[in-house]
């Protein structure tokens, strides 16, 4: 059409940015309701209240057994292994609704999310039968090992050594950032197995299943901005890892590691951390002489939430069907974590009530923990622009 | 691909230009294939295509700026014509929700910014209770166009109508969902249409000895642009879906339509921006081929309810709803 040429060509070369709609199979229905009357009711006996972020800061033990004991952790794992054989949109159905509530899941979020799958891909029948049955439990709990301080982002650069000794490996290195270590049983360590060689910087990485009272190993609170210790450092000092806590296969971290990405970025957990606010704010505004002039801002939010959640389960489908939708999945972190501060935005315009970290519920106490706990948002599991960098990696720029 | 995908990418890939104005010959080759009348039932001349099925056309339309009725003959004005019982004219058509004077079959009055209207076989007018096929060959047509140069027009009519019936029930909401949707797929393939401009011209405009491309400061702009394509496509797709499935009675639909067409206007003007800035001053001239996509994101996301008119009426929703009922609504 013009010196550029048609632009035909480039629209067939573009990849799908986004898998066809997915609809909930109807028998989700009846967990849904399930779901909610026990979080009705569990919220009715004041056992506890609706916080935003709470898969980094709600820790709840007694919960996590509960659900455990109702059949709604692990529920992709097969029920040899103690969990239910459902598909992963059941478990969809289970966690949205878990983080909508504003619930306190953190204890089980990340054994429930990526361990126990994980070690349904990588792990050894031993491994399975030894940490499947109390994961779908809600005991047993897991961390995840892969940022250093000088490994970031480029989590390539990772220095923890795995050194050869008889009988397995030993762990010398430091982990950072790893939520719940302090309280977690065990955790995924990345380490480096062999010498770093410059022409392939993702080779040499293994995987070990750490268990966090070792001998050698040291846990040290990081605080948050808050004060609040949800992260931590692990110092490995000549840590003994046997052959039989090795995940998946020597040498083959790096493509373990990444195979589970379209997994972790693109659940509700990416684009729900600030739902209870928004609740709040609609609480805040129904009824009120102002709810009509913020009908629009609040529509705004809904439309972008709807597209969001539309997206995820997308994925999540075509996760279901077998594909690895990464890019769809980066797509999918990189608007819901900014949506998530979005609504703290707007919570802002609309309501002028100041954010109190001290009240006990409400507005203003999920107001002031979104704040303090949105820094996070935009970080966490691949920053937004290590995202938008895979994106535009996808489109062929890079 | 699936073979309607790819011969909806295969008729409007031929078809591009960047003229102005209906396309008569890219009619005539979507008449004979089908694809012009694709939901409509045989009896209508239509294929008995889903919802879906006519996602995939619109949104391979609006990504290669088709200039066409599309919508407005198979999603508007024949289903209205064909839902009232009134016998469809050959050729393209268009709808408009409009006030007409009715006394028995001779209609008065004037409509405003009517699609397509010049090129039109007939004009579907919903008006109060009535359903009336206006003629527009004794019509008077001053013509108008949106930012896009696609018609607008004023049409006064005083005098017989072609048809005059009852409307059916629900006829008025239905047409503007209806609307919403069709123009939410357009939207979504404008969208994709723009990034795949934008990606070309990033790998072959080179500056400081490199395709501009290959700066980290350019590819966040087509990446988050990348991410606006993708959620566009998905509300709009599933609003498709949605309706498809549920009907355009059901709340699940007016809710996922209203988010659709919200979302694909707010996207519209996210990616018209970007686009317009990775190609620099040669995007902002008549030769180029940019504004073909650009200038309909524009004038398409204030088309059939703003997202500033939708963001309201689901706003109301769900303040009327509370805070109980907001999750129950998104999950609906």
């Amino acid at each position: 059409m013009t010196e550029d040429g048609p632009v035909t060509a480039t629209l067939h070369r573009l990849p799908d940015l986004v898998p066809p709609p997915t609809e909930l199979p109807p028998r989700t229905a009846a967990v849904r309701a399930e779901v909610r009357a026990f979080l009705a009711e569990e919220q009715a006996a004041g056992r506890w209240t609706p916080r935003a972020d709470v898969w980094l800061s709600g820790w709840d033990e007694r919960f996590s057994r509960e659900l455990g004991r109702r059949g709604w952790l692990g529920m992709t794992i097969p029920q040899e292994y103690g969990g239910r054989g459902a598909s992963a949109l059941d478990r969809y159905v289970v966690t949205e609704e878990l983080l909508a509530a504003g619930a306190p899941v953190a204890a089980h979020w990340i054994a429930d999310r990526q361990i126990g799958p994980t070690l349904l891909r990588f792990g050894t029948e031993e491994q399975r039968q030894r940490f499947l049955p109390g994961i779908a439990r809600g005991e047993v709990y897991f961390g995840i090992g892969m940022s250093e301080p000088d490994a970031g982002s480029d989590l390539a650069a990772v220095r923890t050594r795995a050194e050869r000794v008889d009988g397995g490996w030993e762990l010398t290195g430091t982990k950072v950032w790893t939520s719940g270590a302090h309280r977690a049983h065990a955790f995924f360590a990345l380490a480096r197995s062999a010498p770093r060689d410059e022409q392939q910087r993702h080779a040499g990485l293994s995987q070990f299943i750490v268990l966090l009272d070792a001998p050698g190993v040291q846990i040290r609170p990081i605080p948050l901005l808050t004060g609040a210790h949800h992260f931590n450092e692990v110092v490995f000092d000549r840590v003994f890892v046997p052959d039989d806590m090795v995940l998946g296969e020597i040498g083959a971290g790096w493509k373990q590691v990444t195979s589970e990405l379209a997994f972790e970025r693109s659940g509700p957990e990416r684009f729900l951390s600030t739902f209870p606010l928004l609740v709040a704010l609609v609480g805040e505004l129904a009824g009120t002489s102002g709810a009509e002039r913020s009908a629009r801002e609040i529509g705004g939010l809904v439309a972008r939430l709807w597209t969001l959640r539309r997206m995820s389960l997308a994925v999540a489908g075509s996760l279901e069907s077998g594909q690895a939708p990464e890019l769809a999945a980066a797509v999918v972190k990189e608007l819901g974590t900014r949506y998530e501060n979005e609504v703290i935005d707007v919570a802002r315009l609309l309501v002028a009530t100041p954010p109190d970290p001290g009240a006990e519920a409400g507005f203003a106490r999920l107001l002031a923990d979104a704040v303090l706990h949105a820094p996070g948002f935009t970080l966490r599991g691949g920053t937004n622009e290590v995202l938008r960098g895979i994106v535009a990696r996808g489109l062929g720029l890079r | 691909m699936s073979d309607l995908l790819e011969l909806a990418e295969s008729i409007f890939g031929d078809a591009a230009s960047n003229d102005t104005g209906f396309d008569a010959k890219l009619w005539r080759t979507l008449a004979e294939t089908g694809l012009a009348r694709l939901t409509l039932p045989e009896e209508a001349g239509g294929s008995e295509g889903t919802l879906e099925d006519a996602a995939v056309v619109l949104t391979a339309a609006g990504a290669h700026a088709a200039r066409v009725p599309l919508a407005e003959t198979d999603l508007l004005g024949g289903w209205l014509l064909h839902a009232a019982g009134v016998p469809l004219p050959d050729g393209p058509l268009t709808a408009v929700a409009g006030e007409l004077e009715v006394d028995g079959t001779t209609v008065r009055g004037e409509l405003r910014r009517v699609p397509w209207a010049r090129a039109a076989a007939g004009v579907a007018v919903l008006s109060g209770g009535h359903v009336v096929l206006l003629d527009p060959g004794p019509a008077e047509i001053t013509e108008g166009t949106n930012l896009a140069e696609e018609p607008r027009d004023t049409v006064a009519v005083d005098g017989p109508a072609a048809a005059v019936v009852a409307a059916p029930d629900g006829a008025a909401a239905e047409l503007r969902l209806r609307g919403a949707l069709g123009r939410s797929l357009l939207l979504a393939g404008a969208a994709r249409g723009a990034l795949a401009a934008g990606v070309r011209y990033a790998g072959e405009r080179v500056q400081f000895g490199r395709p501009i491309g290959r700066f980290q400061a350019v590819q966040q702009q087509l990446a988050l642009a990348a991410g606006e394509v993708a959620a566009a496509s998905a509300a709009a797709s599933a609003a498709a879906r949605v309706a498809a499935d549920a009907g355009f009675a059901a709340p699940s639909t007016r809710l996922a339509v209203a988010a659709a067409k919200s979302r694909t206007g707010e996207a519209a003007g996210a990616v018209a921006r970007i686009t317009h800035q990775v190609h620099g001053a040669i995007g902002f001239t008549r030769e180029h081929d940019l504004r073909l996509w650009t200038t309909r994101l524009w004038a398409w996301r204030d088309e059939d309810g703003s997202d500033a008119e939708w963001n309201a009426d689901l706003g109301a929703t769900v303040l009327a709803a509370g805070p109980a009922g907001l999750w129950p609504l998104i999950t609906g």
